[in-house]
């Protein structure tokens, strides 16, 4: 059985040719931003190896943070850009059915219409009823698909193939409540893993064939005589080159390339009738374009490499504006070349979404002190981080997924085409409180008020939380004060001072002996901190 | 123990006079917040013709309320006709003076004296284009004010606008970013989590099922954890990257501050018991938190509530039964309500709005109840309203489908409430253009 979108057309094969810029982003004038230089392997400790684990991972334990600095920044850098050459037995069989929301059959629309004419209420009554019961069934399949994909953040040895399906399911934005098809959520989700640290060019050309989001923007009913402006208008503007490098006509003739583009099923088709095949000029691009024409002129723009090089910047370093003239006179001046230099080559490596990070990964600019710990983290990282980085059991994934939707980042459900804003939009004084709970819950197992009262029976063994590879321990030594900052720089990266005060008086009033339950309440204040918020 | 700084915020709670001592050393978020929190406790009751002062409460019918059998067309010989067995009898309607043929369900008794006070508009015939009758699709329509159900919540885009409520213009953080809720947060929803209603771009509503979850829940796992959380949530100086002006770390220092501020205040306010006995109900209890959050005098501009369980596909009932008995629990909280924000003299400032989903389908079904529908009417309570029937109910012959054709679109009556009560422009906020029903007896 298939897991991903059998496009009815055959994919077209990239020719690197076609993909030089028309315009292309002009070579950095000076030599290479010296931040961009290759961090070197005796400045990558401790602090830099967890920084990139959060960053370009999902958060490491103390064990992985030990190990990757044993590694060094490359090795350490390539396992994570590989995720192929890591071995994960996941079941490739295809849990989810596809069926629940078939379209009606001829049959099916034969007898609804019979009940329509004859006024037979008590039919017309049955297929709603019918209808409801299959929308209640996906919504359950639904919830399935948001538990698969959290486990599967929370177990995966790839956590870069995760955290970038994040970022595509981010910046392709698609909300289930519209679509209301789990299958299709679920394939697109896939599809995104496929492309995670590939080509964002044949991402590009794959998300116009994604039936999931054909549906969202209503591309399926785009008519020859009649384009549905929403898709093309929504890649222009949001998936490739962001407002101002694009205009209404632009998107006119886009919308035109992509009539006939629609889905049956589960897999793309492109209906020739309803596509209109006139000339039409996209971007100064002028022919018979059709959808594939209309992401080949998307590519030649220069704004196109960096605007996804902002967006990916502002994912694993930290927020910058979309675009150049949106306030980038406040960027140092370093940092702008910087973003120039990685948009320059993203260009020129035709899109290739590894090298890219590769470079952004292994230069010391990543790792300069002002983006430590400094980053908001989103609701997913706070989970699934917390989870892994601090070895807790893997509690009720409906509790989590629900705890996700209260701190504002439903996967599956981005709030609208946009995605989530991210950043300081996440924090707000109720959402604060729910991240705090949230951990508290992760740690002891309390449930949250509403769930049944029974704590989470899983036990969280604290005392293995700070052992190293030898399984050498410094709990078992009984040292208070390396406790609390080896706690400390693990949690948050660093050891601010008001936190290990609060930390040794708060052993003291306990005794002052390390036990389980202590060290289990140091580490609720810890991630109760408001420094835990940020990675 | 750390020391603690020399100006905790239990002492900003304690005066005014620490304030004016401390203004000079205390980040300036601090004390602004501070100082309107001050204001607000020395009585914000009535002062009319303020917008700021201005409360807007909505009550959330969910489940789709059968709207024939709340407002009765008894005038209609078709409603009975349709509902052989669960329609009202026209002797047991209550009276609407000044409206012909309709009235209403005699378990709506209490909000039949709120309509007799002239503090209740009944707006017939409400609904939109193209009904959806998904509960799911169609309360995000209405929530988000939008036909496709996208985007964000329509309160939500009204705190967006209006600067969380605390006065356009004062939302001066540099990145747009909301003002410190220390006065209270610009809306808060009773309930687990918030209506897509209330979410806003850049303000997120504060939502609880009670206020004692507005706090940490890691103290209850053991008393000795309060402090140490307390003393690291409650720094106002920071240290490392919080140290930097503009930096992540700052903002969440600061925001911790607030949470702090706000959950005591909160539950501090909840704390208090209403000077009105409410019903046991649910909605009565969350109407009495409303209550008592308003008489504290939080600048709250929304709150939100909500009252479940109208999706009566059998056995729903007549004058008597289980929607008979929804609707008694409503119009006793809601009467309850009044009658204690009268007493605090803060009546006049509070609008209170309730709708569903969707109305019910024009007839029964086989199983005495009904199923999922379209128009319905809706309510408006408070001393400011324009008393009265306003709209015209839908015609029951002319039926799309077995359902009625809805005659006011839900967005003219957002706008109404927006325009007229919240001072808001609708246009922005309702991303469109939709004739402001008059919800206003008078310019308030």
């Amino acid at each position: 059985m298939n897991w991903l979108t059998q496009p009815a057309t055959p994919e077209p094969k990239t020719d690197p040719a076609e993909l030089s810029l028309d315009n292309p982003v002009p070579p950095p004038s000076d030599d290479m931003e010296p931040s961009l230089r290759p961090i070197r392997k005796q400045d990558f400790g401790y602090e830099q190896a967890r920084h990139l684990l959060w960053r370009a991972g999902l958060g490491g334990s103390e064990q992985q943070i030990r190990l990757l600095v044993s590694w060094g920044p490359e090795k350490s850098v390539e396992y994570l850009l590989n995720p192929d050459k890591v071995e994960y037995p996941w079941p490739k069989d295809d849990a989810f059915d596809k069926n629940i929301m078939h379209p009606p059959t001829a049959e099916e629309r034969e007898m609804y219409r019979k009940a329509q004419r004859a006024q037979d209420e008590d039919t017309l009554a049955e297929v709603r009823a019918e209808r409801q019961r299959r929308e209640q069934e996906d919504r359950r399949q639904m919830r399935d698909v948001q538990k698969w994909w959290l486990k599967r953040l929370i177990e995966t040895p790839r956590p870069l193939e995760e955290k970038m399906t994040l970022f595509w399911h981010g910046l392709f934005a698609t909300n289930y409540r519209t679509i209301e098809n789990s299958y299709h959520m679920f394939q697109q989700n896939q599809l995104f893993r496929k492309h995670s640290l590939g080509s964002y060019a044949e991402l590009l050309r794959g998300i116009i064939r994604d039936p999931a989001m054909l549906a969202y923007l209503n591309n399926n009913q785009s008519k020859k005589d009649k384009p549905n402006e929403n898709l093309a208008r929504e890649i222009m503007e949001l998936f490739s080159l962001g407002v101002g490098n694009y205009t209404e006509r632009d998107i006119k003739e886009g919308a035109r390339a992509l009539t006939g583009y629609t889905f049956e099923d589960d897999g793309f088709v492109f209906e020739k009738k309803n596509h209109d095949t006139g000339v039409k000029t996209i971007l100064s691009n002028t022919g018979p374009l059709d959808g594939d024409g209309f992401v080949k002129a998307i590519l030649a723009q220069s704004a196109c490499p960096k605007y996804i090089t902002r967006r990916l910047y502002s994912y694993f370093v930290a927020d910058v504006p979309p675009d150049e003239r949106g306030g980038d006179k406040e960027l140092p001046s370093a940092q702008r070349k910087v973003l120039q230099q990685l948009a320059y080559a993203f260009g020129e490596s035709r899109y290739q979404v590894k090298p890219l990070l590769r470079k952004l990964f292994l230069s010391e600019h990543f790792y300069e002190a002002r983006f430590m710990n400094d980053q908001i983290k989103s609701p997913v990282m706070l989970a699934v981080g917390a989870v892994r980085s601090l070895n807790a059991p893997v509690r009720d994934l409906t509790i989590v997924s629900d705890a996700l939707d209260l701190m504002g980042q439903n996967i599956f459900y981005p709030p609208s085409v946009k995605g989530w804003d991210g950043g300081r939009s996440w924090i707000n004084t109720s959402t604060l409180f729910v991240r705090q709970n949230t951990l508290a819950f992760f740690l002891s197992g309390k449930k949250p008020q509403g769930y049944d009262s029974s704590a989470d029976t899983q036990k969280y063994d604290v005392t293995k939380l700070l052992d190293n590879a030898d399984g050498e321990s410094l709990i078992a030594k009984g040292d208070v004060p390396g406790v609390a900052d080896a706690m400390l720089r693990l949690t948050l990266g660093w050891t601010p001072k008001a936190g290990r005060d609060a930390l040794l008086e708060f052993v003291k009033s306990n005794g002052g002996k390390l036990d389980e339950r202590v060290l289990m309440g140091m580490l609720l204040v810890v991630t109760a901190m408001p420094e835990y918020q940020l990675c | 123990m750390t020391t603690p700084h020399p100006f905790t915020r239990r002492e900003f709670l304690r005066s005014g006079l620490v304030l004016a001592s401390a203004a000079a050393s205390v980040p300036s978020f601090i004390n602004s917040s501070a100082l309107a929190m001050n204001r607000a406790a020395g009585g914000l009751s009535s002062v009319p013709g303020v917008p700021e002062d201005h409360v807007l409460v909505v009550i959330q019918l969910s489940g789709g309320n059968d709207g024939l059998n709340t407002v009765i067309p008894y005038g209609m010989d078709d409603y009975y006709k349709a509902r052989p067995n669960i329609g009202i009898a026209a002797k047991d309607a209550l009276k609407l003076s000044g409206a012909d043929g309709v009235g209403l369900h005699p378990q709506l008794a209490p909000l039949h004296d709120l309509y007799d006070n002239g503090e209740l508009a009944v707006i017939q015939g409400v609904g939109y284009p193209n009904p959806n009758r998904s509960h799911f699709k169609s309360m995000d329509i209405w929530q988000t004010a939008d036909i496709g159900a996208t985007g964000d919540g329509w309160l939500g885009r009204y705190f967006d606008a209006e600067c969380c409520g605390f006065g356009k213009g004062e939302s001066g953080t540099p990145d747009g970013a909301p003002k410190p809720e220390a006065a209270g947060p610009p809306g808060i929803a009773v309930g687990r989590s918030a209506p897509l209603a209330m979410e806003g771009r850049k303000i997120k509503p504060v939502a609880f099922e009670s206020a004692e979850l507005f706090k940490w829940s890691g103290a209850d796992i053991h008393k000795t954890l309060r402090e140490p959380y307390e003393s690291l949530n409650n720094r106002i100086q920071g240290e490392g990257p919080a140290a930097r002006k503009g930096s992540n770390s700052e903002f969440l220092l600061r925001t911790a501050l607030d949470a702090q501020v706000s959950s005591d205040l909160i539950r501090k306010a909840v704390a208090k018991k209403p000077q009105t006995a409410f019903p046991g109900s649910d909605i009565g209890r969350q109407l009495g938190m409303v209550a008592s959050m308003i008489r504290a005098g939080l600048k709250t501009r929304v709150y939100y509530v909500t009252h479940g369980s109208f999706d009566t596909h059998s056995a729903q009932g007549g004058a008597q039964g289980r929607h008979g008995q929804l609707l008694n629990q409503f119009a006793a909280a809601l009467k309850a309500f009044y009658t204690d924000l009268k007493a605090q003299g803060n009546d006049g400032r509070v609008m209170t709005m309730s709708f569903s989903e969707f109305g019910r389908r024009v007839a029964q079904n086989k199983s005495q109840g009904t199923d999922h529908g379209t128009a319905a009417p809706m309510f408006i309570a408070g001393p400011m309203v324009k008393k009265g029937v306003i709209g015209e109910h839908p015609s029951l012959r002319d039926l799309d489908e077995g359902d009625l054709k809805y005659k006011l679109d839900f967005r003219s009556v957002y706008a109404g409430v927006l325009e007229g009560w919240l001072k808001a422009d609708s246009k922005t906020i309702l991303e469109g253009t939709f004739k402001p029903v008059q919800v206003l007896a008078k310019k308030a």
